[in-house]
């Protein structure tokens, strides 16, 4: 039946008009308040030393 | 913890020792963008996203140990962001969705042509889906996630992620009225075709 057609059809539209909503919104530019929270953390939370034990202060 | 068994001498191919792999943590960066559109379609309000992104953020640096190495990180940064909306929801589930303008009006609108819906049209239609059928398909619509990988992030069965898929976009072509549209100017044409073609023979 073509109505299968029509509706994957349909689908396919639909699918794509979301990906360029997500794409869209995916192009925004990254707030710096993210990237600034993130140094924030990593400076008191430094990385762990590789190979060395976890510290588990809290 | 199951690690390949392979002797000490022979140099690791593809499976690097955890100790030498970096923290994970570092990855998160890269995700930023991604969680914040996820965010953004969930909430349909830009600030509300960006305060679910910076919680997200914290709770995923300080839960790092409960993220399985090799897994796929935006996976669980996705699951931890609507895990995070969905209890702050629940507890507002009184207050009415705040959807902002910049949400729907963020881009100016382009033009119909050639199979392409107006944006702001689409935006409005799918900021009306609930939140369950808006979540699976930026999932597996439109950020690639397989229904099984959306199934586990979302905690339910394959079947409802289907199903919600499916509902989705049903409602989403009912509200831009796609399958009306088109049925129609396809059985006009072809009745049209068979009233004007001039008797055979």
């Amino acid at each position: 039946m073509s109505r299968n057609r029509k509706r994957s059809k349909v689908d396919e539209q639909i699918d794509e008009n979301l990906r360029r909503v997500y794409d869209d919104m995916l192009g925004e530019a990254v707030p710096d308040r993210f990237l600034d929270l993130i140094e924030q953390l990593r400076r008191t939370e430094p990385p762990r030393p590789s190979g060395g034990k976890e510290r588990d202060d809290a | 913890m199951t690690r390949d068994p392979r002797p000490a001498t022979e140099p690791p191919v593809s499976h690097p020792d955890p100790r030498e792999e970096p923290d994970p943590r570092e990855e998160i960066v890269e995700h930023l963008a991604s969680l914040r559109a996820f965010g953004m379609s969930l909430t349909r309000n830009s600030a509300t996203a960006d305060d679910l992104v910076q919680d997200t953020i914290v709770k995923a640096w300080s839960n790092i140990d409960k993220f399985e190495p090799g897994t796929n990180m935006r996976a669980w940064l996705f699951t931890i962001l609507r895990n995070t909306y969905y209890s702050l929801h629940r507890k507002r589930s009184r207050e009415v969705a705040d959807v902002d303008g910049d949400y729907a009006a963020q881009l100016s609108e382009k033009p119909a042509h050639d199979g392409r819906l107006a944006m702001t049209d689409f935006r409005d239609a799918f900021a009306q889906l609930p939140d369950d059928q808006r979540e699976v398909l930026i999932l597996v619509g439109a950020s690639g996630f397989s229904y099984e990988e959306a199934a586990g992030m979302c905690g339910c069965a394959v079947g409802t992620i289907k199903s919600r898929a499916n509902r989705g976009r049903k409602r989403l072509a009912e509200l831009m009225q796609l399958d009306a549209d088109e049925a129609l100017e396809m059985t006009d044409a072809a009745t049209l075709g068979v009233v004007n073609a001039p008797p055979s023979g």
